[in-house]
């Protein structure tokens, strides 16, 4: 058994069935993790017309007052599906291999992305 | 309590279905169960139960229908045979592993092919490893009475498993018996309003069914299932002590019939235990010290009170209405002498795989069977460990 496994609850303290008892806590899970590409975006492409807050299916486009800030990278799992859909070229995927990752270029978040 | 009356074993069950009034019915017919279906579907168009009736179109969709309602909360039911089971199937292991409550009578018949429609325990031996409880019954009194335990058993909060409910293909379903029913409202009284524990529809503590659950959780979830099974032990026999309350019939793990001062015995299930109690008696008359357990509960195996039952038998006979196709014994013989291994030398035990098919096994084959037992113990050598009884060479 892998130490994270081991540090998790046992059989006596889940619910059963496998039965998720707690509304939205697909939060929690971090699929994040999964990605090996990122989508970078850039805010002096966007127009801001919100279609890859739309096309997102892990709802990971950061938007504030109707404008998008940003990728939340604990939940983007890399698809890709907003980097293809934007009109203005504002999205763009880049490889997770760190040497390809410009911190100070983009709003990456490292910490988040390994939680 | 109502008055004895004359009924088929599917007629029985069916009416343990109306008495226990379902709020879901999700079911497909299949001989031998036709009847059951049939039966019940006309107390729904007769506007005698409250039941919401599904008229699927397998079985498969009869179990996910039957699942489906029983995760929103209802007491739900669906009944099948053979391979009506294995269509199901599945499902069947969905339900086990969702904890959910179901009660399932089956009408045991072969497994095709060659196809078959008449009696044996292929269909639900194939079913015994799914997480399900699994009763067996010797006639329709039995069949009819644990239906009803069984939805108390399965409802528990210590337990939440699916049961299944074991009656003999035609030799039972369509035999016409006298049984005693219970009257409505003491089968009310008796199981209760339902609560369920989770319901999808419930607002107020939301619920997701059947969620994905990998390598760091699963294990945990099937391990839970072994204490829903752990806890069946001690429920299955507080809810028989109820039963036998209000009825004077007594139901616990199984049977024991003329056992105490046995020297040969035979263990099976359903109704072949019926003739073999016959059996019994007629070599009691002949001073020969024979005497059966007509087991009740397969699943889970009731290994402790089986090892006390059986402790002074010299020879064991193990009546298996299936294969399991291993060359290794029937599924009752495997459990059985994984039971029984620690008795070592002192308890010779064989195993007789007979009736598939519909096969008939008769008063003189199970006294025959008896006197090979007899031998091994005269002899204290057990010359064929697997037999195929009845069958033609
Ligand atoms: S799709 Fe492209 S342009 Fe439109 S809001 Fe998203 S990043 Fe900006
Ligand atoms: S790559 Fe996929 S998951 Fe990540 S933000 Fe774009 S659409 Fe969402």
């Amino acid at each position: 058994m892998s130490k994270e496994d081991n540090a998790k609850k046992g059989w006596r303290d889940i619910p059963i069935g496998g039965l998720i008892t707690e509304s939205g806590n697909a939060e929690k899970y971090h699929t994040g993790s999964w990605r090996i590409k990122r989508p970078l975006w850039s805010r002096e492409k966007c127009i801001q017309c919100l279609f890859c807050w739309a096309y997102c299916p892990d709802l990971a486009i950061e938007v504030e007052d109707g404008l998008v800030i940003g990728v939340d990278y604990a939940h983007c799992k890399g698809c890709g599906i907003c980097a293809n859909q934007c009109p203005a070229q504002a999205l763009e995927m880049i490889s997770e291999d760190k040497s390809d990752v410009n911190d100070d270029k983009a709003e990456v978040d490292h910490e988040k992305k390994t939680e | 309590m109502s008055e004895q009356i004359a009924l088929t074993g599917n007629e029985a069950l069916a009416l343990a279905m109306k008495q226990i009034n379902p709020d879901v019915v999700a079911a497909y017919p299949i001989t031998p169960q036709t009847e059951v279906v049939q039966l019940f579907s006309q107390f729904v168009a007769d506007g005698v139960v409250d039941t919401e009736f599904v008229t699927v179109e397998s079985e498969h969709s009869a179990m996910s229908a039957t699942v489906g309602a029983s995760a929103g909360g209802a007491r739900a039911m669906t009944a099948t045979s053979a391979n009506g089971l294995a269509l199901m199937w599945e499902i069947v292991y969905i339900a086990a592993s969702t904890r959910l409550p179901i009660v399932m009578p089956v009408v045991n018949r072969a497994l095709s092919g060659p196809i078959n429609i008449h009696c044996d325990h292929s269909d639900a031996m194939g079913a015994r490893d799914s997480g399900w409880l699994q009763l067996f019954g010797e006639n329709a009194q039995a069949a009819y009475d644990n239906v009803i335990q069984a939805l108390r058993i399965a409802e528990h909060r210590d337990v939440m498993l699916p049961v299944m409910v074991n009656m003999d293909g035609f030799i039972i379903s369509h035999a016409v018996e006298n049984i005693k029913p219970l009257a409505d409202q003491d089968i009310r009284d008796f199981i209760g309003e339902y609560q369920p524990a989770y319901s999808l529809l419930d607002p107020d503590q939301t619920t997701t069914y059947g969620p994905l659950d990998l390598q760091d959780f699963y294990f945990e979830h099937k391990r839970q299932q072994v204490d829903g099974l752990e806890h069946a032990l001690e429920v299955v026999l507080d809810i028989g002590r109820e039963f036998y309350q209000l009825t004077g019939r007594d139901y616990g793990y199984f049977e024991k019939y003329r056992l105490d001062d046995a020297e040969i015995a035979l263990i099976g299930l359903a109704s072949t235990m019926g003739t073999a109690r016959e059996a019994v008696n007629n070599l009691r008359k002949e001073g020969i010290k024979a005497g059966l357990i007509n087991l009740r509960l397969f699943r889970p195996f009731p290994v402790q009170a089986l090892r006390e039952a059986l402790q002074d038998i010299k020879v064991l006979g193990v009546m298996d209405r299936a294969d399991t196709f291993s060359l290794n014994g029937g599924p009752l013989f495997g459990e059985i002498r994984n039971t029984l291994f620690d008795f070592g030398n002192k308890l010779k035990i064989v195993n007789y795989i007979y009736g598939l098919g519909g096969r008939d096994i008769n008063l003189s084959d199970l006294e025959g069977i008896f006197r090979q037992l007899l031998e091994v113990k005269e002899n204290g050598k057990v010359k064929q460990l697997v037999n195929y009884y009845g069958v033609r060479e």
